[in-house]
């Protein structure tokens, strides 16, 4: 069973008159409670895949298939995008909010679930505050709660942690893998960095540009909880690295 | 600014000049300087509103022009935030409307009267539709202008939450256009208040402070045309300063955290 099935799709954009392509024959499946990650040079177009993925461009060849648990319910895909992209004229609460919109879940149960969510991420006390009275850290961690609270079949998130320092990137990235622990979710998970990329996923997927291509895959078959010291670890990211830099650079 | 801390209680710096022009005013009518039929004096200026049988009609010509702005400027204003929106929203609304309303836009607002007193008579319709036409303009420009320059990465997220049309409205597109509409409301208050006034004394009869300025002037009643031209400056600067303190009531987010 597949909870995400991407086959042979192709991406171009009319750039001057002349079709750029963009991606180039993807294929992969996610499996359900898969994490893959995506890595890749910047202009892979692998924000693009995801965009695809969630519905916002709907201008591609190929197929893009989601599972979802039964074939008569459609998959729920929830997005996180690498800014929060909260709305600043409605509190913390209210945004995530917005994710029972498609529901017809009534008030209370509404309210229960955003604090349910909010709690998730740590953020019970903030549910009055505005965006903008948060920290980067904190906003992107409601970000993700506002994703959840769809309860969405599988998370797309597109270099979520991206913009942040790297301590906060390692304590958010474990506070990701124990929600996911906690609901079954499958989550594709772009990132330019290869250390994230290996430490969250149980499959690296490695692209290369120009135009976008899957380059090689990891299978990730270390048990959790990892150890970001661990050996193993520190080999699959040089053969990665090699992969993303060129083995004829590296060798 | 450490001289400040020094001056507690000085008289604002803003209300400098109309003290020393009315002072001047007044020993000019004092020393008898100002004289003749026309000459009042500040004092005359300020009892009026309240001894005088004619200057009493003040204040309620002033409630009779400041319902006429609230009405006539909601009827203006309301179509101007509905088919802003709808022009800054869809591009078919946007390519129909657009061209004839910036047209109709440059025709001078009080070229108006005369068609509109064809059309609706010399009673309180034409003064509605005149004072609604002032607050249509400024605030379907600013909707529109508004509702157009909602950032895309916000609508991304609309598709990805799926949200409902009227939440989409109402949580997206509205409250980002906000800041353009409430230019957009500063504008077409003071563009109602001087157009109501307009079409009060261009239209003449019926209360209101641009009849009783009107009226005034043709008893020659100096005393009571300045009382009128006094309160016009009042409200005008009322209605600014609510329609500001309002706005800044309705988008808590755009204060300073606390």
């Amino acid at each position: 069973m597949t909870a995400l099935a991407i086959e042979h799709v192709s991406k171009s954009y009319a750039l001057n008159g002349v079709q750029r392509p963009v991606l180039n024959d993807i294929s992969f499946d996610v499996a359900p409670n898969e994490i893959v990650s995506i890595v890749g040079a910047s202009g892979c177009g692998k924000s693009t895949l995801l965009r695809l993925i969630v519905g916002l461009d709907e201008d591609y060849r190929g197929s893009i298939i989601q599972g979802g648990v039964s074939d008569t319910k459609a998959a729920k895909v929830g997005m996180v995008f690498q800014d929060h992209r909260l709305y600043p004229w409605l509190t913390v609460g209210a945004n995530v909010d917005l994710a029972f919109d498609a529901s017809n879940l009534r008030k209370p149960e509404r309210l229960a679930r955003v604090h349910h969510y909010l709690q998730l991420v740590g953020l019970s006390d903030y549910e009055k505050a505005y965006p903008k009275q948060l920290s980067g850290g904190m906003a992107q961690r409601a970000a993700i709660a506002r994703a959840l609270a769809q309860e969405p079949d599988i998370l797309l998130m597109d270099e979520p942690f991206g913009a942040l320092d790297s301590i906060l990137r390692m304590r958010l990235q474990d506070e990701l893998l124990s929600i996911w622990e906690k609901n079954r979710v499958s989550i594709v998970i772009v990132t330019h960095d290869v250390e994230e990329a290996l430490y969250l996923g149980n499959r690296v997927i490695v692209m290369e540009p120009d135009p976008g291509r899957i380059r090689d895959v990891f299978e990730i078959e270390l048990a959790r909880p990892r150890d970001r010291a661990d050996p193993r670890l520190a080999a699959l990211k040089q053969r990665c690295l090699a992969t993303l830099v060129g083995r004829e650079a590296l060798s | 600014m450490p001289e400040r801390l020094h001056t507690p209680r000085r008289l604002p710096l803003g209300a400098v000049l109309p003290l020393a022009a009315t002072g001047a005013w007044a020993a000019a009518s004092m020393t008898g300087m100002l004289s003749g039929p026309m000459a009042v004096s500040p004092l005359e200026v300020l009892t009026t509103p309240f001894l005088d049988a004619s200057g009493r009609e003040l204040w309620l010509s002033l409630l009779a022009t400041m319902l006429r702005v609230l009405v006539g400027g909601a009827i203006g204003g309301i179509v101007g935030l509905m088919l802003g929106y709808a022009a800054g929203m869809y591009r078919v609304a946007s390519l129909g409307l657009a061209p004839t309303v910036h047209t109709i836009r440059q025709v001078a607002l009080f070229a108006w009267i005369p068609l509109l007193t064809a059309w609706f008579g010399n009673g309180e319709g034409t003064k509605l539709v005149f004072i609604g036409l002032s607050t249509f303009f400024p605030l379907f420009l600013a909707t529109e202008q508004g509702v157009r320059g909602t950032p895309e990465k916000l609508v991304d997220v609309a598709r990805t939450l799926k949200l409902k049309r009227w939440t989409r409205v109402s949580k997206l597109y509205l409250p980002a256009a906000l800041p353009s509409i409430y230019v957009g409301l500063q504008i077409a208050v003071l563009s109602a208040w001087i157009g109501t006034i307009g079409a009060e004394y261009a239209i003449g009869n019926g209360r209101g402070l641009g009849s009783y300025i009107a009226s005034a002037r043709d008893q020659f009643r100096m005393d009571i045309v300045l009382v009128g031209v006094f309160a016009l400056a009042g409200g005008g600067v009322l209605l600014t300063t609510a329609v500001r303190s309002l706005t800044a009531q309705l988008s808590p987010w755009a204060q300073d955290q606390s």
